[in-house]
């Protein structure tokens, strides 16, 4: 038995927010399936409402706040990650671009990745497929094959029931095991690390 | 320990005014406050190297070759000379030239310039940006070094017996500093010819700085240089002082607010706890700056930009007043108290002389268009 983190992203803007309700139960169920496969899971959430000033500030200045780079290390250094967002315009909504802009772009290398939304409609569904499922196979994640939308009407009785619930455990089994499969994460890489040989840059080695 | 300042060199608008200074305005005003430095006491003037609008000092030699004129002791440096983009032959000659007008009180900072389209105006690709910078530096040495260089590289056309003239003053090529804010590289790059390290340390939060010293330190001790607090650190810093705090924080504000890089972003108070940057009285940018050592150890030369963001020249003028009255004393001689005997000072012209036993003249004499010898041996 390992010990896991899973990385709760959640980018609704109104409070309560559904997109919030939904990445929670995506959370549980992963947690469920991951301790049914012997793991222990740590999740962390993260509401980007609570970081948007420092999500700008950071896309205007080159660098995060303190706070906002121990969010993007939990990140990028979780073992699995769960990535919701209300639609807007047909897409995901632009404080979730922002803050996935600022994940560099071999941080989620191979990272399993559950993707998930919200919208005013069920016609925003293939938001999912056209827009979150491209942004994550540009930064080589592993983005499992069900993708999750909520539509207004899925919520009735408060909760995720019928249809949506079976979506949710679908994805979260085939997320789990995504993680399952994987050595434990070694954390955040370290940008300041030095990889190459001086010798080598020089082009003086082996000539 | 050296204190100066250093220059990026933009033309913008005072947003307390609207007025926007002209080229010629801002090309004065430089050569003003690198007088001034020398006036108060400073040790060092570095200009930036900017090849597009709104930057005016394209061409580093030709001001800091009239500034070395009108000065008597000020150390004129850049910040940076672009090593990626210039002709490695071309900084070679353009610097061993002003190290003979300044009497050797010249050295650079390499740096990589970080504007994409800046590259192919000079034949090259930003991709290549350490690869240029390697290479490029690689050869500068030996053209200060060697008198005849045979050379072939990816980015220039070969070298055929090649002499770069005028030789290096004495015999001694300046001393170089590299300057990076998160390339590991271009620290490895210092440690590994024992050359100086330059953090820019404005605009960006302590730990790169940190990070980026810590790695030049432990590779430059590595290299067999020394040992890794005998490595040669500079800083960059940002500050704007009044007598009264406040009126320090009232004044700058509307220009922090509009400035470019971190403009209409964090807050002045974000930011001056996240970076370096210091607004207050003179007592607190002694504070501040003394803590620098704390995270970087015992270092041989602070910068300051000054100049920056709009401020207007009468303004600037008052804050080199502040800063070589009322801070930079206080500072040499803390840092001083605190520095181990180990530890060096920065190199100049006169202990890198002393260090090669002596000045030597590395005039190289033509050969003979018609007897094919030396002159020496024609006559």
């Amino acid at each position: 038995m390992s010990r896991r983190t899973l990385a709760v992203v959640s980018a609704g803007l109104s409070q309560p927010s559904s997109t919030r309700l939904l990445a929670d139960q995506l959370a549980a169920a992963t947690g469920d399936e991951l301790a049914g496969r012997g793991e222990q899971v740590d999740v962390h959430h993260i509401d980007l409402r609570e970081h948007a000033h420092d999500v700008v500030n950071h896309l205007l200045t080159g660098f995060p706040s303190e706070s906002l780079r121990a969010i993007l290390d939990t990140v990028t250094g979780a073992d699995g990650l769960i990535a919701v967002t209300p639609i807007f315009n047909a897409s995901y909504n632009g404080l979730f671009k922002s803050f996935f802009d600022l994940i560099e772009a071999e941080a989620l290398v191979d990272r399993p990745v559950l993707i998930a939304a919200t919208g005013g409609t069920a016609r925003h569904s293939l938001a999912l497929e056209h827009a979150l499922r491209p942004l994550f196979a540009y930064l080589h994640a592993v983005v499992v094959p069900t993708a999750v939308f909520a539509a207004p009407e899925d919520w009735s009785g408060g909760a995720a029931e019928g249809a949506l619930r079976a979506r949710i455990e679908r994805s979260a089994a085939e997320l789990a095991e995504q993680v399952h499969r994987r050595p434990p994460s070694t954390g955040p890489a370290d940008p300041f690390a030095l990889t190459t040989n001086f010798e080598d840059l020089l082009g003086r080695r082996d000539t | 320990m050296q204190f100066g300042v250093f220059t990026v060199g933009d033309v913008t608008v005072d947003p307390t005014t609207g007025r926007e200074p002209t080229e010629h305005e801002r090309i004065k005003a430089m050569v003003t406050i690198a007088l001034k430095a020398e006036e108060v006491g400073l040790d060092v003037f570095a200009t930036g190297e900017h090849h597009n609008p709104p930057f005016v000092p394209s061409s580093p030699t030709t001001m800091l070759g009239y500034i070395a004129a009108r000065t008597k002791r000020l150390l004129l440096s850049t910040s940076t000379t672009l090593i990626t983009t210039n002709d490695p032959v071309k900084i070679a000659e353009d610097y061993a030239m002003l190290q003979h007008l300044a009497d050797g009180r010249v050295d650079l900072m390499m740096g990589r310039g970080n504007t994409g389209p800046v590259y192919p105006w000079f034949g090259q690709d930003i991709r290549n940006g350490i690869p240029l910078a390697i290479e490029n530096y690689d050869l500068l040495r030996r053209l200060w070094r060697e008198d005849v260089v045979d050379w072939k590289g990816r980015f220039r056309t070969p070298l055929q017996s090649f002499t770069s003239t005028p030789r290096p003053l004495d015999g001694v090529p300046p001393f170089v500093w590299h300057g990076s804010i998160r390339s590991p590289e271009i620290a490895e790059q210092a440690a590994y010819y024992g050359d100086g390290f330059f953090a820019n340390h404005i605009f960006w939060p302590k730990e790169h700085t940190q990070r980026m010293v810590g790695l030049y330190r432990q590779r430059f001790e590595h290299y067999g240089h020394g040992s890794a607090d005998q490595a040669i650190v500079g800083l960059g810093g940002q500050v704007f002082m009044r007598k009264n705090s406040q009126d320090a924080v009232r004044e700058f504000r509307p220009y922090f607010d509009n400035a470019p890089v971190y403009g209409h972003g964090p807050s002045l108070e974000e930011f001056t706890r996240e970076t370096p940057l210091t607004v207050g009285s003179p007592q607190q940018v002694i504070d501040r700056t003394l803590t620098f050592r704390e995270y970087v150890g015992d270092y041989q030369r602070q910068l300051f930009l000054m100049d920056h963001a709009g401020l207007p020249l009468k303004t600037v003028l008052e804050q080199l007043d502040l800063l070589g009255e009322e801070v930079v004393p206080v500072l040499r001689k803390e840092f001083d108290a605190l520095r181990p005997a180990h530890v060096p000072e920065a190199p100049t012209h006169a202990s890198l002389v002393a260090a090669a036993g002596g000045a030597k003249d590395g005039t190289v004499h033509a050969v003979d268009d018609v007897t094919g010898k030396a002159p020496e041996a024609a006559r």
